[in-house]
């Protein structure tokens, strides 16, 4: 089981990021979960929502996620919030969205592996819009595998509609900006 | 062959599914967190034609049974969904279907209750309700939210029951989970739940009058009529159940065990954590202990039979309550222990409280409880009082 943590603030479209990769993955014949944590639903304030994925079993867990493998932070400005990086286990991966060098946030966060893309760029100028999660969901795919980026075209022209093709676009776009190392 | 997908869905839009191929005919009901989903999709059936309902926009939860009552008494299929003050607010008319036999189907997206204000889930709005004759189950993950809601049509309108049908799903770890389920055939489904006719529906050709006066010549006897008839109710649970499972392949039962085989501890749980508790009792479990996992799926009508088969050679029993009833403890530890009273060997019986107003349980903190549990235990055969412990609390 991979166990991820989304943490965004509040119209980033983390909880929405969660429940898109769940589908895909339900949609490639995995166990998936996808789980809010609800806090207050404000536009602005920090929102962390959970996801789940097995290959082969039912999960069962409904506790909170409190060691993810993969960390995914929307908004650069969380990353000195708290406790978000210090979550991440030993030998899991942070997926950050950053405008500033890999090389450069190699040597800020602290995470055995790191993958990085300029999401807000990349939205800005795909969808015109700076909201960042369909973005990311290129950079998570890219970075861990954890579907196929085939996969999430039917959840998100489910969920999108008319504005789902410049979704995948950015999606994809995200997809082969990201650096992993 | 089974016809079925496997799909995701939201726990919200799982019961909302339930209530699409059951084929409600009216739906009252009022937006509360975190039901309220169920409410958007319902409404969203509706004027998509998807489901061939009356949806009655009401102004709050206490029209929304009112309405219910009004439209179940003429005949419809009924159903309405709500949560934790909404619950409260829709309590004084919860009292009349059970009274006046209307099958109304709820789903209560379990709620804490103010005050502090909490939008997040614990048990205190369905241990409120207990006591008002409704029929109450709980589902502890998306597909079981799914099943029993369709299984509450078929029981609540069994000419034979007639009771209005609580099905409890716990706000957020189920309304707002998207996780994998199975969904059937709605023509397999539509099998399943038979056409539905009230034996006493108005009817201006023939006219009853129903909910009428009681003076105190009468009204002992309506009560005593009425717990006769909840008492019929059990059997009739057993075998929709069995139904159900024979059609669809997922059996329910009124008290369900978790690798009990020969097991001399035993944890009760109720809800969307009886899954992460039965992690625990796997670690504990292979850590070589005699421990298992008792889930309450019937709350009422409480399952005495089936609660006291299940333990049997448990030595102690761990209660999990996601509520206070104040100056009491917990009120499923209370209930179990008074099911247990008559019995010549019975377990101990430890009971804390966790997980109120949305607090995480992880799954240490069932193994906590259950070593705890133990302690305690020598504590009470040394002869001291031991007091209901709530768990997490920083003091």
């Amino acid at each position: 089981m991979i166990e991820i943590c989304i943490y965004g603030r509040g119209g980033q479209g983390g909880v929405t990021l969660a429940e898109l990769v769940a589908h895909a993955a339900i949609l490639e014949g995995k166990h998936a979960q996808s789980m809010p944590s609800f806090g207050p639903e404000r536009r602005g304030a920090p929102v962390l929502a959970f996801l789940r994925v097995d290959e082969t079993e039912r999960i069962k867990v409904r506790a909170e996620i409190k060691e993810p493998d993969v960390l995914l932070v929307l908004d650069p400005g969380l990353l000195g919030v708290g406790d978000v990086v210090s979550r991440l286990k030993k030998e899991g991966m942070a997926i950050l969205n950053t405008i500033k060098s890999h090389e450069e946030m190699k040597t800020k966060i602290e995470a055995n592996k790191m993958a990085t893309v300029d999401a807000m760029g990349i939205a800005r100028a795909v969808l015109g819009l700076p909201i960042v999660n369909t973005t990311m969901i290129g950079a998570l795919v890219k970075a861990t595998g954890i579907v196929k980026l085939a996969s999430l075209e039917a959840p998100m022209e489910e969920r999108f509609g008319k504005v789902a093709a410049k979704n995948i676009a950015a999606m994809r776009k995200a997809y082969e900006e990201t650096v992993v190392s | 062959m089974k016809k079925e997908k496997v799909v995701g869905l939201e726990g919200s839009f799982a019961v909302s599914e339930a209530v699409r191929m059951a084929n409600a005919d009216v739906i009252a009901a009022y937006p509360i967190t975190p039901q309220t989903h169920i409410v958007e999709r319902l409404s969203e059936m509706v004027a998509e034609g998807e489901l061939d309902a009356e949806f009655i926009c009401v102004e709050s939860e206490h029209s929304a049974m009112s309405a219910c009552v009004g439209a179940s008494a003429g005949g419809a299929r009924v159903f309405t969904c709500t949560a934790g003050q909404g619950l409260e607010l829709m309590h004084e008319v919860l009292y009349i279907p059970s009274s006046m036999r209307l099958p109304v189907v709820a789903v209560v997206a379990n709620r804490a209750l103010s005050a502090p204000l909490s939008v997040w889930c614990d048990h205190s709005d369905m241990m409120a309700v207990r006591d008002i004759g409704w029929i109450q189950m709980l589902a502890e993950n998306n597909q079981q939210a799914f099943d029993l809601t369709l299984c509450a049509f078929r029981i609540a309108e069994d000419n034979e029951v007639l009771f209005p049908t609580m099905v409890h799903i716990d706000g957020f770890h189920l309304s707002h989970v998207i996780e994998d389920m199975r969904l059937p055939d709605a023509e397999e489904v539509a099998g399943f739940i038979p056409d539905y006719k009230h034996p006493f529906a108005l009817d201006p050709d023939k006219p009853v009058s129903m909910g009428c006066y009681g003076p105190p010549f009468i009204y002992p006897e309506t009560k005593r009529a009425q717990e006769v008839a909840f008492e019929k109710v059990m059997p009739k649970i057993l075998e929709t159940w069995k139904v159900f499972g024979d059609r669809f392949g997922r059996y329910y039962a009124p008290v369900e065990k978790y690798r009990m085989g020969d097991a001399k501890i035993a944890l009760l749980t109720m809800g969307s954590y009886s899954e992460t508790a039965m992690l625990a009792i796997d670690e504990l479990r292979a850590k070589g202990e005699d421990v298992g996992l008792i889930r309450l799926r019937l709350w009422r009508p409480f399952p005495f039979k089936e609660f006291r088969e299940a333990v049997k050679g448990v030595e102690v029993l761990v209660v999990l309550d996601r509520c206070v009833s104040f100056g009491m403890g917990g009120p499923v530890c209370s209930e179990v222990k008074s099911a247990l009273y008559d019995q010549q060997k019975k377990p101990h019986v430890v009971g804390f409280i966790g997980g109120l107003g949305g607090r995480d349980i992880p799954i240490e903190g069932f193994e906590y409880m259950i070593q705890s549990a133990l302690e305690k235990v020598k504590a009470i055969e040394r002869g001291e009082e031991v007091e209901t412990e709530m768990i997490g609390i920083r003091e």
